[in-house]
Parts: C-alpha cells; sequence; structure tokens
C-alpha cells in the first residue's frame, strides 16, 4: 500500500518496528504532494529540506516519533512563514514555537508545511484566502469547506497524515465533514491557544483533523493539557483521552436536538445523519429526541461577538513592527488606513468594520451585551440537555459541499453554513465531525458528516462514541478519486 | 437596537482601514443585511440574565512576580518592515 494512503497510527507502527525511516515517509509525502497539489491546492508552502532536517533527528520510539503533522497557517512554528493566508503577513516568519508545537515535538513528531485556509481563519470555504482556494478532492470544481479546508483537503487527499486545524465557529468540523475526514474541536481552554493568531478569543479553538478517530485521539493526547502561557487554559488533567476508546456505546445515552433537522437542511444529508444514529442505536446507544431552544439565535450571537473579537485582536497589524507596511504615507492615520486597506482581504474587513460598529459608544449594549446574554442562555441549553443525554448527534453541516463561487457574492448565504456547528463553540462544549456516507450530486458522491458534541471535558466521550460507529462502518477507508 | 444606519465611513475611520467609495457602498448593503438577521436577538428575554465572556468560568490565572527572559531583541526585529540600529523605523507621528 501506499505510505501516504495510511494513517497515523498504522505509520507509527511501521516507523516503530523499522519497517520504514522517517526520511523515506517526508519524501513519500512530499512526492504526493507535488502529484496532488497542483489541483488541490491544499497547500501553501512546505519546506522538504527542513523536514529531512526533523527526519533525521526523530527518535521512533516516542509517541509520534517520525509523524509529519501538517499545520494551519495561523499555528506559529519557529522559523515557518506565519501568514494565515493573508498579504497582511506574507512575508512574517514566527520566532517562537506554538505551545502545540513544542508538545508535537516533544513526542516525536515532525511539524510539516502551511496548510491553506480563509484569511485569519474568516470563511467556510478557503476563497477568503489570498493565496486562492483549496479544492475538495471528492469534486475539485467545490470547495474543501473553512476556514481549515486546506487542512481537511490534504488529509482526504492523503497528503498529510495528520494536520492541526483552528475551529470558532466549525471550521475544524465543517471541512472535515464536506471532505470525509475526522475533525474534531476540544472543549474551550482543553488545548492551549499560545501561538495560534487569535481571531475570536473567547471562541477558538486548535483541533486534530485526521483520517481516522484513533489518529484523532492521540493527537489530542499529545496536545491537550494547561499551558502557563495560557491563562484561560483548562488546569483539568488530561486522563489519557484515548483510553477509553473502545468502551463502545451500549447504554449510551444521544439526544436529537428537533431544531437541528430542519428545513434547509439537504434531504442526503439528513437521510445518511439518521441511518447513521439509527446505526449507533443498533449497536446498543439509546436515542432521545432533545430541545436546544435557542438554537435559531446561535448564527447572530456569533455573528456579534467573533467580529467584535476579531476586531480587537486585528488591531495589531499596523505595519509597525511586522508584516506588510504600505508605501510613502502621508502621516500615521493614512499610514494605519493604507496598510490596513491594501494588507486586509475584503471578508476581514468587512468583520472588522462590523465588530468594531457593534461595540461602538453607543451600540455596545444593544449589541454585544445583549449576544453575551444570550450565549449565556445557548450554554444553558447544552447544560440542561446534557443532564438528560451523554451526547449529542446531528448533522455537522446543512448541505454536502457547495460549488466554488455560489456564495462569494452574497455573506450571509455563506455565514449560514456553520449553523449547525456555532453553537458548540458559543458553549464552549466539545464536537467531532465522522464521516456517515455520501450524497450524490452533480454525479459525484460527495462526503456527509455526523456531529457528536460532548459536554465540557467530554472528548474520551464523544471518541468513543465515534469509534464504535466508524469501526463498524467503512467510510473513513474510502478514498476520493482526484482529478476527475 | 434597531436597524440604524451603518455609518460604515465612520466606523471604518475608527477601525483604521480607508475604504475606497466601492467597499463602502457595498459593505454598508452586505452587513445591513446580517444587521437585520442579528436584529432578531431582540425577541429573547434577557432579563435577569449574565452575560457570558468565558465559557467555563477560571478566574485569577497569575504566575509567580518572578523577572524571567523576553523574545530577544533580534528576533523581535527579524519581520520588521523597516529597521535600522536595533530600532523600529516607523512613520513620524511627532511634528
Amino acid at each position: 500500500m501506499e505510505i501516504t494512503a495510511l494513517t497515523a497510527h498504522e505509520l507509527l507502527n511501521l516507523l516503530r518496528s523499522r519497517q520504514i525511516s522517517p526520511e523515506e515517509v517526508v519524501r513519500a509525502l512530499s512526492r504526493r504532494i507535488e502529484e496532488v497539489d497542483p489541483l488541490i491546492h491544499a497547500y501553501l508552502s512546505h519546506d522538504l529540506d527542513r523536514a529531512l532536517a526533523d527526519a533525521s533527528s526523530a527518535d521512533v520510539s516516542l509517541p509520534l516519533g517520525g509523524l509529519p503533522i501538517s499545520i494551519k497557517d495561523l499555528i506559529s512554528v519557529k522559523g515557518h512563514p506565519c501568514g494565515c493566508a493573508s498579504k497582511i503577513l506574507e512575508s512574517y516568519i514566527a520566532p517562537y514555537d506554538a505551545t502545540v508545537i513544542s508538545r508535537l515535538r516533544a513526542a516525536g513528531a515532525i511539524p510539516f508545511g502551511r496548510l491553506n485556509m480563509d484569511e485569519f481563519a474568516m470563511g467556510s470555504s478557503t476563497e477568503n484566502s489570498a493565496f486562492g482556494p483549496s479544492k475538495n478532492p471528492w469534486d475539485i470544481t467545490r470547495t474543501p469547506g473553512g476556514s481549515s479546508g486546506g487542512s481537511a483537503a490534504a488529509v482526504a487527499a492523503d497528503e498529510a497524515f495528520a494536520a492541526l486545524g483552528s475551529d470558532t465557529g466549525g471550521s475544524i468540523r465543517q471541512p472535515a465533514a464536506l471532505c470525509g475526514c475526522v475533525g474534531l474541536k476540544p472543549t474551550y481552554g482543553r488545548v492551549s491557544r499560545y501561538g495560534l493568531v487569535a481571531f475570536a478569543s473567547s471562541l477558538d479553538q486548535i483541533g486534530p483533523l485526521t483520517k481516522d478517530v484513533e489518529d484523532a485521539a492521540l493527537v489530542m493526547d499529545i496536545i491537550a493539557g494547561l499551558d502557563a502561557n495560557d491563562s484561560t487554559s483548562l488546569s483539568e488533567p488530561v486522563p489519557g483521552i484515548s483510553a477509553n476508546l473502545r468502551k463502545g456505546v451500549k447504554g449510551l445515552k444521544i439526544g436529537l436536538p428537533k431544531e437541528y433537522f430542519i428545513e434547509g437542511l439537504d434531504p442526503e444529508v439528513e437521510k445518511a445523519v439518521r441511518t447513521a444514529v439509527e446505526h449507533l442505536e443498533g449497536l446498543g446507544a439509546d436515542l432521545l429526541e432533545i430541545s436546544l431552544p435557542h438554537t435559531e439565535y446561535a448564527l447572530s450571537t456569533y455573528y456579534i461577538i467573533a467580529p467584535a473579537e476579531a476586531s480587537a485582536n486585528l488591531a495589531r497589524f499596523d505595519g509597525v513592527r511586522y508584516g506588510y507596511r504600505a508605501s510613502e504615507s502621508d502621516g500615521l492615520i493614512d499610514h494605519y488606513g493604507r496598510t490596513r486597506e491594501e494588507g486586509f482581504g475584503a471578508e476581514v474587513k468587512r468583520r472588522i468594520i462590523l465588530g468594531t460598529y457593534v461595540l461602538s459608544s453607543g451600540y455596545y449594549d444593544a449589541y454585544y451585551l445583549r449576544a453575551q446574554k444570550v450565549r449565556t442562555l445557548i450554554r444553558k441549553d447544552f447544560a440542561d440537555a446534557f443532564q438528560k443525554v451523554d451526547v449529542i448527534a446531528c448533522p455537522t453541516s446543512p448541505t454536502p459541499a457547495f460549488r466554488l463561487g455560489e456564495r462569494t457574492n452574497d455573506p450571509l448565504s455563506m455565514y449560514l453554513a456553520d449553523i449547525f456547528t456555532l453553537a458548540a463553540n458559543m458553549a464552549g462544549i466539545c464536537g467531532i465531525s465522522i464521516p456517515c456516507g455520501f450524497a450524490e450530486q452533480g454525479g459525484k458522491p460527495l462526503p456527509v458528516g455526523l456531529q457528536i458534541l460532548g459536554k465540557e471535558l467530554g472528548e474520551s466521550t464523544i471518541l468513543q462514541t465515534s469509534y464504535a460507529y466508524e469501526q463498524s462502518t467503512e467510510w473513513h477507508k474510502t478514498k476520493p478519486t482526484i482529478g476527475v | 437596537m434597531s436597524s440604524t444606519k451603518l455609518e460604515v465611513e465612520y466606523v471604518a475611520e475608527l477601525a483604521r482601514i480607508k475604504l475606497t467609495p466601492e467597499e463602502v457602498n457595498i459593505f454598508r448593503s452586505q452587513l445591513e443585511i446580517v444587521l437585520r438577521h442579528v436584529d432578531r436577538l431582540n425577541q429573547v428575554d434577557v432579563s435577569n440574565v449574565e452575560p457570558m465572556a468565558h465559557s467555563f468560568p477560571i478566574y485569577n490565572v497569575f504566575r509567580k512576580d518572578e523577572p524571567r527572559p523576553g523574545l530577544d531583541k533580534e528576533s523581535a526585529l527579524a519581520n520588521a518592515p523597516c529597521q535600522a540600529q536595533g530600532l523600529f523605523i516607523v512613520t513620524k507621528v511627532v511634528e
């Protein structure tokens, strides 16, 4: 079997038993990227020489020894570019490692390449990248989702053994669903944000995109945990997140939120998801209908809070100490104004304007403060639900992958891609998307994602549920035929 | 919170972004659609509800008040658009 078709855990077995060397792995990965990335454009860059140097000193006795992990372009890796797919950071080289990177290195992994994304993580399709969109490996006329679209496309196309992404409103889970791979958003605070370029500080989390559930658990075990450099990180110990993987779902209570099975949900998506939850019932789980009454307000709450926080976080991109600087400016205000006008893309500017507006004097109470109160109600919906059920199951995305260009003229239609993923970020809970079937559209099979949501610190439970489902199906072994 | 006219030019000035006139018009109409959508939050009864800024409340995370090294000067200057003699060269701000 082609090396690059292996999962991370399969590869690690070969590395540990010395059937293959870390350098051979890096070379195989690089060949695969050369072969398919001209079509997929998952990568913004990758440095073969640097990866080979890391590979030559890799220690395969470590948990992730010799495993290349591909990195979304907004996570700092020392000496690598960290551009957030933006012109305003096009030349920026990170001077330090993010905590997740330090931990991966300590476990023997090799941070590899820079994966394409929507600029500053704002988008659901990678069409907001300043360097062109990535394509969905299942149909290259369609988007891979976003903002971690490059991460999902790379994993689905065997251009990465595993990838890191970030999720603020669904940016790991939605592209995972559209590309047919696994994507996990940890509980807020579970994984350090030190070294993650901030979009919305109360919503952002780094998480894995992988070919199967076991790989996601392996990565989580390494990257999760308290970090002194992130004062929002949780002090709860990380009890071997993968320890309970094989426990099964007998007696597990799965809630189906009625507000998520609505008009606008693609009928093939609904069918695949309902079949999947019935399958879980067949494995021993109990299904209960539940209600998350404030679901209809999640989008509105998010599109006040996230842009507001973004407007503050992106104020640092001012052309003074790093990044793009407009030439020959006429005074300080002109320097700022033209640097940011020329350096930022349209969606980023739109959200900064929206965020600045809802925080401005006279509007703060009406918008931002009110949204933060509704957020409390959304969180309470989940807390109440988790009194009755162990996990919640629902679609990840209301539709399969949409075509490039289909939603770019209508921001609101793009925002609606995330209606099922946003609430988990608002509430701070954990969630995973796993493949559960296909929709036939445009004559091609397009992946459908099943989303499993868990309560705070519930990663073990959602992984256990996902693993049981995955191992009794074949979806995770189905691969796209690229370039068709 | 009614659909008050979003003064894009004024807000852009606050955000220090020099938008083109075309952008001002396009963003105004696009963002007014978004603001009309978010207006539905007015329907929610939020009396007696506390605002939530952190999903898993943590307070007073301190470290020991001991000096420790920060980023070294060379690394800090490495990405500077313009630097000389160990300093960032910037737009003149003082007349």
